[in-house]
C-alpha cells in the first residue's frame, strides 16, 4: 500500500535511434535503406518480420525487414513513399537518423518449408518482405524440393530488385518467373496476372509450400490458384497489411476477425484465415 | 494490490460494520497514505469519478434511472451515498487515460533522443468500484498485462491503485452483469469491498477485506463487529440487485454465431441507426483501443507523442494506405459487438463485456448491445470464424 | 502427316481428348513458324485461323494513338491464341506478335467450323476445352483491371 513508485518497466513504444548508412533507389518511389543503430548491436531477425520506423515529428509506421537475416551489420528496409511518413523515411539522408522499434510478427515458415517443394510467390512490394526468406531459402537451398519465385508487378519500370532476380534466375536450383500487368512492347518477359505464372512451372502439389505477398487481391486470388492447382490450405502463408499504432498487441487497430496482425501475423496460415479473407471490411 | 498478486490467506476477513464516520474515516486514511482518492460525485446531471476528500461529496440521495438512450438522475427516498448502478465514466479515466504523453524527442545536431515520460505520481485509490467495474479492471489487466508485451504505464497506474469495491443495492434498467456472470456481487480483485446497509433504522457499510493490503487498513478504522442480522440484511441487498437487472444476455453459444454470421443482414439493420459516434466505446469500460498522434513544436526542436483513445467506430481508425478497410458503418457496428462478445475470447479469455449497460444508455439513438446480440443469435449461419489465425 | 497428328494430339490444349475426335482435326491443322516481332495477326483482320502455341512466347498488344502500345498478356508454350475465330464477325481484337521464335499449330478457322457444326460431338469437346481457358483469362483480365500494384487514389 506504499506510495512508491513501482519499478519502470522497459518501455516498449520507446524508439531507438539508427542512423541511415546508405540509401539505394530501386524505382520512382522505392528506396532500400540501411539501418545501423547508434546505441546497441543489430538484433536478430526472422524473414517476414517487420519494424515500426519513425521519421522524427511526422509519424511511426510498419515496414518489413527486406535484408538478409544472416547479415547482422544491419537492419535493411524497402520502403515504398505513398504518404507523409513513409515518403519521410523514403526521403532519409544518408547519415539522417530514424527511429525503430522491432523486430514484431509472426515469420515465415522458412525452416518447417524444408524437405517441401516451395513456391515464393510476390506481388508489388511484397517481394520485399519475402526477400529474408529467399536469402535463408538460397543459402541452403539442398534442403528444400524445388524452388520457384514468381514475381508480379505492375509494368517492367516498377519491378524491385531485377538484378538480384536476374542472378537467382541464373541459377540451377531455382526457377524464377516474373509477370507484368502491362508492358510496353519492349518487354520480352510475361505479361499477366501472377496466379497465371502456377501453370507455368514444374512442382508437386500436395508437397508444396507456398509463401505469398502482396496487395490483399493478388494474396487471395492466388491462395484460390494454389488451391485448384492441389496445394494445401495449411502449407500456403501469407502476409497480411493492418493499420498498426504499436505494433505490440495493445492499440487494437491491427485486428482482423481475432487475429491481432502486428502479434500473430503479419504472416497467417490461410487454412485459418481464408473465410475471413472472403469478407468484406473484416 | 497488485494486479497478480492473489489476495493473501487471511484476506475476506470477517465481516465488519462501519458506520458514515468510518467511512470517512476509510477516506482520510487512504488520503494519508498518498493515494489520490477517486470516487462518485454529482456533476452536469450525472454521476462521475473523481478526486473526493470529503463523504459529503459522494452523491447521497440520488438514483440514476437507465433506459436504452436514456440516463436521468432521480431523488431517492432514502440518503444512500451509493445508492445508484453506474454513471458514464468507468475507472478506465484514470487507469488507461484517455490521453497520454509517451515520449519526448529533441532534436540534437546529429539526429535525435527520445526521453520517456516519467509515470504519474500518486498512486490512486478508487472508492465504490462496481463489480461489472471489477471484472473490467480484470479485463483490463489482461489486455495491458496479460500478453507478450505490457504496456508500462498501465502497469504503473494499476499496481499502486487501492480498489474498494461497493456491492450494488440498485440495477439499472440497462444492467445485465447477472447474466455475464460479473455480477452483483464483487467476488475478488479487491482490496476492500462494503456493502451500504440502510433502513429506518441504520446506515452502515458492511465490509469485508480482499487483500492482506485491504485488511491492514480496515484494521486501522473504527469497526464493529457485524451481527448475524447485518450479513443477512447485505445477502438480501445482492438478491434483490439481482432479481431487478433490467437486461438479459444470453451467451450460450453466442461467441460461434457472431464469428459465423459476417453477413447478417441485422448488421444493415443497426447500421441504419447507427450515427458512428462513438459513444459506446469511450463509455465502455473494457474499450481499450488507442491512437498515437505526433507533434512538433513550432521550432521543430521537440517532438512528442501523445496516446489517446480511439474507437473502432472511425473511419481513420482501419486507415492502410489508398483508405479505409471498414468504410462502411455496418462493418464498423459488426467489429465493435463481434470483438466486444466473440474475437476477445478468442484473444483474452474472456468476453469483452461486463454487462454494466453504458453503451445501451449512452447510445444517442437508443442501439442496445443485448438486442443486436440476441437478434444476431437467433440465427444460424453458415461458419465464416475459424478463430484464431496464426501462423504456428 | 502421322508426326502431325501425334504432335498436335500432344498439345496440351488437346489433352486427353478421344484421339477418333481429335484425329478429325487434323485435316485443319499446319505447322507455323514466326521469327520474334513477327505478327501472328492484327486487331481487326480476318480471324480465320485458331492458334496453339507448342514453343516460343506471343504477346497480346493493344495500340491506341498517341500512346505507346501496350502488352495486355503473353502466351507460351501449351497454351491458345484468341477465340475470335469462333465468334461472328470472325474479327480479331487485338493483335499477336512473336516475342520469341514461335512455332504454333495454325487451325483453319473455317474447316474448324464446319466440322464442329457438322459433328457437335467434336464441337461440344471443343467448347469444353475452350471455355475454361476463356473464363480464366477473363479473371485475369479483371485482377490486372484493378490495377492492384498501383497507387490507389488517395
Ligand atoms: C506488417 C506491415 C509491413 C509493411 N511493410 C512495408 C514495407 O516493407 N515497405 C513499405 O513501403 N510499406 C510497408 N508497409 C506499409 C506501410 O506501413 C504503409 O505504406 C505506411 O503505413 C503508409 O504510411 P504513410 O503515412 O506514408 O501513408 P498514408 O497513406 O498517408 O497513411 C497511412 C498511415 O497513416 C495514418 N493516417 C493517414 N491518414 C490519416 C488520417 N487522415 N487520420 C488518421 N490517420 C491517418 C494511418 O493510420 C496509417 O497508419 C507495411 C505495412 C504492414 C502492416
Ligand atoms: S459493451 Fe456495453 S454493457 Fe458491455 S461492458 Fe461495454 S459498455 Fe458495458
Ligand atoms: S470494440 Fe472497438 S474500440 Fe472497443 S476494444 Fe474492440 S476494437 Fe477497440
Ligand atoms: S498494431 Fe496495435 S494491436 Fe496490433
Amino acid at each position: 500500500m506504499s506510495a512508491a513508485p513501482p519499478a519502470a518497466l522497459a518501455d516498449p513504444m520507446l524508439p531507438a535511434p539508427w542512423r541511415v548508412r546508405a540509401v539505394r533507389r530501386e524505382t520512382a518511389d522505392v528506396v532500400t535503406l540501411d539501418l545501423v543503430p547508434l546505441a546497441s548491436g543489430v538484433p536478430c531477425f526472422a524473414p517476414g518480420q517487420f519494424n515500426m520506423i519513425y521519421a522524427y515529428g511526422v509519424g511511426e509506421v510498419p515496414v518489413s525487414l527486406s535484408g538478409d537475416p544472416a547479415d547482422r551489420s544491419c537492419f535493411v528496409h524497402t520502403v515504398r513513399a505513398v504518404g507523409a511518413v513513409s515518403a519521410a523515411i523514403a526521403g532519409a539522408a544518408p547519415g539522417s537518423v530514424l527511429g525503430l522499434r522491432g523486430p514484431f510478427g509472426s515469420a515465415w515458415p522458412v525452416d518447417a518449408a524444408a524437405g517441401h517443394d516451395l513456391l515464393i510467390v510476390a506481388g508489388g512490394l511484397g517481394l520485399a518482405p519475402l526477400r529474408p526468406a529467399i536469402y535463408r531459402v538460397l543459402a541452403r537451398s539442398e534442403r528444400f524440393g524445388r524452388i520457384a519465385v514468381l514475381y508480379g508487378g505492375r509494368g517492367p519500370a516498377e519491378l524491385l530488385f531485377r538484378d538480384e532476380l536476374a542472378v537467382w534466375g541464373a541459377r540451377a536450383d531455382v526457377t524464377v518467373a516474373v509477370t507484368v500487368d502491362h508492358a510496353d512492347p519492349s518487354w520480352h518477359g510475361h505479361v499477366g496476372v501472377v496466379p497465371r505464372l502456377i501453370g507455368q512451372i514444374g512442382f508437386d502439389p500436395p508437397n508444396t509450400v507456398a509463401l505469398l505477398c502482396g496487395p490483399e487481391v493478388m494474396l487471395r486470388f492466388t491462395a484460390t490458384a494454389l488451391r485448384a492447382a492441389g496445394v494445401a490450405a495449411e502449407r500456403i502463408h501469407l502476409s497480411m497489411e493492418r493499420n498498426m499504432k504499436c505494433a505490440i498487441g495493445l492499440c487494437g487497430h491491427c485486428q482482423f476477425g481475432p487475429d491481432f496482425v502486428c502479434q500473430d501475423g503479419p504472416v497467417l496460415r490461410y487454412d485459418r484465415i481464408a473465410a475471413r479473407l472472403a469478407v468484406r471490411e473484416i | 494490490m497488485s494486479p497478480t498478486a492473489p489476495p493473501g490467506p487471511d484476506a475476506q476477513t470477517t465481516p465488519v460494520l462501519l458506520d458514515r464516520a468510518g467511512l470517512q474515516a476509510l477516506v482520510d486514511a487512504l488520503v494519508a497514505r498518498g493515494f489520490d482518492v477517486i470516487g462518485p460525485t454529482l456533476r452536469d446531471g450525472a454521476i462521475v469519478y473523481d478526486r473526493i476528500a470529503d463523504i459529503a461529496a459522494l452523491p447521497a440521495g440520488w438514483t440514476d434511472r437507465q433506459e436504452a438512450g436514456r440516463y436521468r438522475l432521480e431523488r431517492r427516498a432514502d440518503a444512500a451515498l451509493f445508492g445508484y448502478a453506474v454513471g458514464p465514466q468507468s475507472w478506465k479515466r484514470f487507469l488507461h487515460p484517455p490521453e497520454e504523453t509517451l515520449w519526448r524527442a529533441r532534436r540534437q545536431d546529429d539526429g535525435f533522443t527520445i526521453t520517456p515520460e516519467p509515470p504519474a505520481p500518486a498512486p490512486f485509490a478508487f472508492l465504490g468500484v462496481r463489480a461489472c467495474e471489477l471484472h473490467a479492471i480484470a479485463i483490463q489487466d489482461r489486455v495491458f498485462l496479460g500478453g507478450a508485451h505490457q504496456d508500462p504505464g498501465y502497469a504503473a497506474r494499476r499496481q499502486g491503485a487501492f480498489l474498494v469495491a461497493l456491492n450494488c443495492g440498485t440495477a439499472a434498467g440497462t444492467c445485465f452483469c447477472a447474466s455475464m456472470g460479473t455480477g452483483p456481487r464483487a467476488e475478488s480483485g479487491f482490496d476492500l469491498a462494503l456493502t451500504e446497509l440502510i433502513d429506518a433504522a441504520r446506515h452502515d457499510f458492511l465490509a469485508v477485506a480482499g487483500s492482506e493490503a485491504g485488511a491492514a487498513l480496515l484494521a486501522v478504522l473504527p469497526t464493529r463487529p457485524a451481527g448475524s442480522d447485518a450479513t443477512a440484511a447485505a445477502e438480501a441487498v445482492l438478491a434483490r440487485t439481482k432479481a431487478g437487472m433490467g437486461r438479459h444476455l444470453d451467451t450460450d453459444g453466442l461467441k460461434e454465431r457472431l464469428q459465423a454470421n459476417p453477413e447478417h443482414p441485422r448488421w444493415d439493420a443497426v447500421a441504419a441507426r447507427c450515427l458512428a459516434c462513438a459513444n459506446c466505446t469511450l463509455v465502455c469500460p473494457t474499450c481499450f483501443c488507442t491512437s498515437v498522434a505526433d507533434h512538433t513544436d513550432l521550432a521543430g526542436t521537440e517532438a512528442t507523442r501523445v496516446k489517446r483513445w480511439d474507437s473502432c467506430f472511425t473511419a481513420d481508425f482501419s486507415f492502410i494506405h489508398g483508405g479505409s478497410v471498414r468504410a462502411s458503418g455496418k462493418s464498423r457496428y459488426r467489429q465493435w459487438l463481434t470483438h466486444k462478445l466473440a474475437h476477445w475470447i478468442d484473444q483474452f479469455g474472456s468476453s469483452g463485456c461486463v454487462g454494466c449497460g453504458r453503451c445501451i444508455a449512452w447510445c444517442p439513438v437508443g442501439i442496445d448491445i443485448t438486442a443486436e446480440a440476441a437478434a444476431i443469435r437467433a440465427m444460424p449461419g453458415k461458419a465464416v470464424g475459424e478463430g484464431k489465425g496464426g501462423n504456428a | 502427316m502421322e508426326t502431325l497428328e501425334r504432335l498436335l494430339l500432344g498439345h496440351e490444349f488437346l489433352a486427353g481428348i478421344d484421339p477418333a475426335l481429335g484425329r478429325r482435326l487434323v485435316g485443319c491443322a499446319r505447322n507455323l513458324r514466326f521469327a520474334p516481332g513477327e505478327y501472328l495477326f492484327r486487331e481487326g483482320g480476318p480471324a480465320d485461323e485458331f492458334y496453339l502455341i507448342r514453343e516460343g512466347r506471343v504477346a497480346l498488344e493493344l495500340h491506341a494513338p498517341a500512346r505507346p502500345p501496350i502488352v495486355i498478356e503473353s502466351l507460351g508454350g501449351g497454351e491458345m491464341v484468341g477465340a475470335s475465330w469462333l465468334v461472328p464477325p470472325y474479327r480479331w481484337g487485338f493483335d499477336a506478335r512473336a516475342t520469341a521464335d514461335t512455332r504454333v499449330f495454325g487451325l483453319d478457322a473455317h474447316c474448324l467450323r464446319g466440322k464442329c457444326d457438322a459433328d457437335h460431338h467434336l464441337g461440344y469437346e471443343m467448347m469444353r476445352r475452350l471455355l475454361p481457358v476463356m473464363v480464366r483469362r477473363m479473371q485475369a483480365a479483371r485482377q490486372q483491371m484493378l490495377d492492384v500494384y498501383g497507387h490507389p487514389p488517395a
